[in-house]
């Protein structure tokens, strides 16, 4: 699915011409792969440049898989620019990377039961980092795939400080079908829920999602991805309908919204008791779509009070609500499906732009300072990566609902997914091989 | 000379003849009945069907509305009296938006249409309990397009009959 990183040939040639002439130093560096973990050697990441790295080619079975999934990874990262050259048995050769353009080596070797990765600073000639990361038994196997995206995510952040989000999955629908994907695209799978499923969110713990469902017996649901079992959290009752859950900042609670004949407002009930719901806002319009903000404090969400929707942000007891895209584009007033950043600076969302499509946004919680990040096809319903920088959302550009991935750094794309319909797409936190993290290892709703 | 008139004969003429006629006036007013019933039944099924599809004719909105336009109050001024008239019946109203915007909106606002058209009914004598509201957002599509004819099919509420339907008294006039 995803699309190869192709080199010109004039620089593959160069590649294989100085291979060919300059002496390989195997041995030299031999010693420099079993540095102890944990001993940097100084390695300075700039984030306005994207360091070259190159991926040597790791040898034994299956490491033509390890090979193009950290290169993928580091790619998808948006902050490398891969560089894949053929090394003769991935023999070490800092002058041959330098000219290359390479800053960063990954030397990766299969062992049994593990991934032995090394980690070069091509300027100091040396290794920066190193370590071994455990792989499951089944190579392939998605659990197997899972652990070596989290190697490449443990290189990400020896070289930035940050770590990667490629050991991570995207829930949404295919109509009314709940799938999750993992990052790169591969291992899409359905899950089983109730009828009429819609708005899947994770948990910060990455163990469960909660849904809704619609029709005339609407409900909040709860599935535990380890057991696939769904659960009510809130339950059908005449002339109502439950929609948008979101997990609390602290996995403790679900804030969704209740449709009845007088309005939308949002309640909060407790995940684990049976307590009985508590509402939220209190206003006569629609009140949909909330988001926490990393710290739990506050909940961001769509209204309809002010005659059409717009975001605001109130206190995480409902209390203090404030208007915050109290901006005007035109005649067209539609803000919608606000999803706040996990290092608490951004909120997305969707807004609709004068000729009647939507297009994805953000808006800075400091200046409220906004900036549009798409303009083909129409564009909605954007949930944040991990990271903070990664966004995906559902797009018409191709033709079809798909999901899409942006970089909101760069601004470079990529299609997530092939599905007859995608649509409500929500990231997960970082995850352990496997793709269910323990509990507690995250610390981030999202939706 | 004219013949002497067998009397016998010709009252059992007249007798026959007039048996006849009487046979011939008694089908046809068989026929006539038979015809009548036949109407009246055929009327009796257009006024049920006419009753219901005034219950379940459909009203549609504004795009990101749930203010009931003039079309949309004629729809249901015209359901008030059958909802009266039939008082065992109950109804379920479900709200459908178009497919621009958010979706998790779009299930509010189809509650909101569903009970803007609820309101509207109880505002005229229809006891509440009678009406159910739903919300099928923009799931249910009835035209697949992505222009605006297809977003005006879309923005309704329905109504369906769900108690008390099997058959419907007309109101007096």
């Amino acid at each position: 699915m995803p699309s190869e990183v192709r080199l010109p040939t004039h620089v593959l040639l160069v590649a294989a011409l100085v291979a060919t002439l300059t002496p390989i130093a195997r041995n030299a560096h031999a010693q420099d792969t079993t540095r102890p973990r944990g001993v940097v050697i100084g390695l300075t990441y700039d984030p306005s440049s994207k360091p070259g790295i190159i991926v040597l080619p790791v040898s034994g079975a299956f490491g033509d898989s390890v090979r193009s999934i950290l290169q993928r990874d580091l790619d998808y990262s948006d902050r490398f620019g891969i560089i894949p050259i053929e090394v003769p048995g991935g023999a070490i050769n800092y002058a041959l990377f330098s000219r290359l353009g390479a800053r960063v080596v990954v030397q990766a070797t299969l062992a049994q039961g593990s991934l032995h990765v090394a980690l070069h600073n091509v300027e100091k000639q040396g290794v920066s980092n190193v370590d071994d990361f455990p792989l499951p038994e089944r190579a392939n196997s998605h659990e197997w795939r899972m652990a070596v995206h989290g190697v490449a995510d443990e290189i990400e952040r020896w070289i930035t400080g940050q770590k990667g989000i490629a050991q991570t999955r995207i829930a949404y629908m295919d109509g009314s079908r709940l799938r999750i994907v993992d990052s790169d695209g591969e291992g899409d799978e359905p899950v089983p829920v109730a009828a009429n499923a819609l708005s899947p969110a994770w948990n910060p713990a990455g163990t469960m999602l909660a849904y809704s469902t619609w029709g005339t017996t609407s409900r909040i649901m709860v599935v535990d991805l380890r057991t696939r079992r769904s659960r009510a959290m809130a339950n059908a009752t005449p002339s109502n309908t439950n929609l948008s859950p979101v997990f609390s900042a602290d996995g403790s609670s679900i804030v969704y919204s209740h449709a009845g004949e007088s309005g939308t407002d949002l309640y909060l009930v407790p995940v684990a008791d049976d307590a009985p719901a508590r509402r939220l806002s209190v206003s006569q319009a629609d009140n949909v779509g909330p988001t926490f903000s990393p710290d739990g404090r506050k909940i961001a969400f769509t209204s309809g009070r002010s005659g059409h929707p717009e975001i605001y942000i109130m206190d995480a007891d409902g209390t203090n609500p404030d208007l915050l895209t109290s901006f005007d584009f035109g005649d067209k007033n539609y803000r919608s499906d606000p999803d706040w950043s996990p290092d608490g600076r951004l909120l997305a969302f969707q807004s609709q732009s004068p000729d009647g499509r939507f297009q994805i946004m953000t808006i800075s919680l400091r200046d409220r300072g906004t900036k549009v990040h798409t303009s083909e096809g129409s564009n909605e319903q954007p949930s944040w990566a991990p990271d903070g920088r990664h966004l995906v959302f559902t797009s018409t550009r191709s033709g079809t609902r798909q999901l899409w991935v942006l970089d909101t750094d760069s601004g470079r794309m990529r299609q997530l997914t092939r599905a007859s319909s995608a649509s409500l797409a929500a990231w997960s936190p970082r995850m352990h091989a496997g793709g269910v993290a323990p509990s507690g290892a995250a610390t981030r709703s999202k939706r | 000379v004219p013949q002497a008139i067998d009397s016998t004969a010709i009252k059992d003429s007249i007798a026959r003849a007039e048996r006849e006629r009487a046979d011939a006036l008694r089908r046809q007013r068989e026929r006539d009945d038979s015809i009548a019933a036949a109407n009246r039944a055929r009327d009796a099924a257009a006024e049920q069907a006419r009753l219901r599809d005034a219950l379940t004719a459909v009203i549609h909105f504004d795009f990101d509305q749930s203010d009931l336009r003039d079309d949309a109050r004629s729809t249901l001024d015209s359901k008030v009296p059958i909802l009266m008239a039939n008082p065992e019946v109950a109804i379920r109203i479900a709200g459908h938006t178009d497919e621009r915007g958010s979706t998790e909106y779009n299930l509010a606002l189809g509650q909101r249409r569903a009970a803007a058209a609820k309101r509207y009914l109880t505002d005229r004598g229809v006891q509440a309990g009678r009406i159910e509201t739903a919300s099928m957002g923009e799931q249910q599509p009835v035209a697949d397009g992505h222009d605006e004819s297809a977003w005006a099919s879309n923005r309704r509420d329905e109504f369906e009959i769900t108690g008390g339907g099997g058959r419907l008294t007309s109101p007096r006039m």
